[in-house]
């Protein structure tokens, strides 16, 4: 990792010995103490940091619970039922992880949106914001075979559902199906593999967090203003003291939020079918993925036969079918993001000083939230024609909007360095 | 002279290393390949699960207009001893009007049993109308919750995002009281 100033120096005899075989002490001590971050981050940019200790929080309470689960079909129900009445601390570990999963998706979701903002997508960023759309999708495999595991009836027919999304695939749908379910339906075999994997892929997230941390050092950290760093020692202070109290400070508030639901409301974001055991002869009357998931949900219910974008884009329904179509506009939906750092033609990052694109990232934020709002309630009557509406605009901001706001705004004077932005608005103020 | 030697040896040798280069890659591509599979296709049905017997299914105690779901290789078969309203309903469609068109005649083997896969060919939730309170849908048949699919009382769908009929899973009648599935 580049950028560290590593004039690390030790009287320790011991860690100079260790020091010169594997430079460890130097590493960390360029990469978290001297580490010079931009002086002038605002509460936005702790959610990066909040988003790696969730998931060293879910780590931890993941292999305790996996300490005491059954992964069978017979087994599975009730060993959970066990972790919560017998297990010494097993309802605490179990609500930490429940609640942990919609605290690590919370948090991902403000970082993604502070990055949207304030362009920290832009060049030189681009392999640091595709790593996070990669880590986002990694996340989400993970959640969704997270959420089977206790083989409650929303598990089960989650699962039953998003797999049948494969099925939707020409000519070989069926087979990827029946190779992801290991049967002919969603049984102990599919349960089992997704227990294998649900314990794998956080290893992989954290593999991809080490890539996308070397990422960020490289070029450091993107800040309010978008102005990239000029002179270190005007523009920047050093990771620790300043950004670890800092990001200790937004730890406590958010363990606050987060016990909050654990003891209070630790169903709050669960479906109470989920407490009964899977039967796979009785479909629970409304299908609902958990909340993260609801306006990818959206999307794809937006595409029925008589969507005007589902008629355009496979000419007439004679491309694909609207399931076809419904599942590619949900996996796009969040694949197309890994090209806006090129769609963004803008050359400055923050919406700050671009009047014209933050309004629309507004619009944009809201958008998604309707689309939440839809994807949770059964499609019927007007919330159809809002969920095609808001669908349409999802895409028409990223593909549309965002390039051409790009090229037409005029964004405001930009200052000249961080440090000039920060000295002189006390100033312009008096 | 010597130039020009050393210069054809050259390329003689860079073309002979990119042979020994690229046939390495092949083989080792095809090596890894092979490699690969027995662990995605582990993930395939095992011999335990394909080898789930047909099931045999006593008929003889549905009466007109009563259905009964059992279990086909972990998934449910409804069976329905259809009315003869409801056999004239399904042969008198006009297949025009079908997304997925296929005669009633086809569907079935004796027009009263209706025997097919109950799991909506949209997203696989189980479609309602096996009970004699159960929503049936626009067309008398079956209606799938999940999100909104209608099948009509041959099983084919009629209005909603499911593609394609309930499928008929292969079956004959051993006796004139009981069927084997599968």
């Amino acid at each position: 990792m580049s950028g560290g100033t590593s004039n690390f120096q030790s009287n320790s005899r011991v860690v100079n010995w260790i020091e010169h075989r594997l430079p460890i002490f130097s590493f960390l001590d360029s990469q978290l103490h001297q580490y010079p971050t931009p002086k002038n981050l605002n509460y936005f940019w702790n959610f990066g940091s909040l988003a790696g200790i969730v998931l060293v929080i879910m780590i931890v309470s993941g292999i305790t619970l996996a300490m005491s689960y059954t992964p069978h079909t017979d087994l599975a129900f009730n060993s959970v039922e066990r972790i919560m009445r017998d297990v010494n601390s097993g309802w605490l570990i179990r609500y930490i992880h429940m609640n942990g999963a919609s605290m690590f998706f919370i948090v991902v979701y403000i970082h993604i949106f502070r990055g949207l903002y304030y362009g920290s997508y832009k060049a030189p960023r681009e392999i640091l914001w595709m790593i996070g759309i990669f880590i986002l999708l990694a996340m989400m495999a993970t959640a969704f075979m997270g959420y089977v595991l206790p083989w409650g009836q929303m598990s089960f027919w989650g699962a039953t559902v998003i797999t049948n999304l494969f099925s939707a695939i020409p000519l070989v749908g069926d087979y990827i199906v029946q190779l992801l379910w290991g049967g002919f339906v969603v049984d102990n075999p599919t349960l089992n593999r997704f227990f294998s994997l649900h314990y794998l892929l956080p290893f992989v997230i954290v593999g991809l967090v080490f890539l996308h941390l070397w990422a960020l050092h490289m070029h450091h950290s993107n800040n309010p203003t978008g102005v990239e760093i000029k002179d270190e020692k005007q523009d920047t202070i050093p990771f620790h003291p300043y950004y670890t109290i800092k990001d200790m400070y937004g730890l406590g508030i958010m363990l606050i939020f987060f016990a909050f639901f654990i003891f209070f409301a630790p169903n709050y974001f669960g479906h109470p079918d989920n407490y009964i055991m899977a039967d796979p002869l009785v479909t629970p009357p409304h299908i609902v993925p958990e909340w993260y998931f609801l306006p990818f949900y959206a999307i794809l219910r937006a595409f029925t036969s008589d969507y005007w974008v589902y008629q355009i884009i496979s000419l007439g329904g004679t491309l694909m079918s609207a399931k076809l179509a419904g599942v590619i506009a949900m996996f796009a939906s969040i694949l197309v993001l890994l090209l806006l750092p090129w769609l963004d033609r803008s050359r400055v990052r923050s919406a700050k000083y671009r009047p014209l694109y933050r309004f629309f990232f507004w619009v944009f934020a809201i958008d998604c939230v309707i689309l939440g709002w839809v994807g949770g309630l059964p499609p019927e009557g007007v919330l159809v024609t809002i969920g095609q509406w808001s669908t349409f605009w999802y895409f028409f901001h990223i593909i549309i909007i965002v390039p051409v706001v790009g090229i037409l705004e005029r964004p405001k004077p930009l200052p000249d360095s961080i440090a000039a932005s920060v000295t002189s608005a006390p100033q312009a103020a008096e | 002279m010597s130039e020009t030697a050393s210069g054809s040896a050259e390329i003689d040798e860079q073309t002979r290393r990119d042979f020994l280069i690229w046939s390495t890659v092949a083989v080792g591509a095809v090596g890894t390949a092979l490699a690969v599979w027995p662990f995605i296709d582990q993930m395939n049905p095992a011999a335990d699960t394909l080898a789930l017997a047909s099931t045999e299914v006593d008929i003889s105690q549905i009466e007109v207009g009563q259905s009964i779901t059992v279990i086909w290789r972990g998934k449910p078969v409804f069976i329905r001893h259809r009315t003869q309203e409801e056999i004239n309903a399904a042969e008198s469609v006009d297949l025009a009007d079908l997304p997925d068109p296929q005669t009633d005649d086809a569907r079935v083997q004796k027009p009263e049993w209706l025997i097919m896969v109950g799991v909506c060919t949209h997203l696989g939730c189980i479609p309602l109308g096996q009970k004699s309170g159960d929503p049936k849908g626009d067309f008398g048949g079956w209606f799938c919750p999940c999100h909104g699919s209608h099948y009509d009382t041959s099983g084919r769908i009629r209005k909603g995002p499911a593609p394609n009929n309930l499928p008929v899973p292969g079956y004959e009648f051993t006796s004139d009281s009981t069927v084997l599935i599968g």
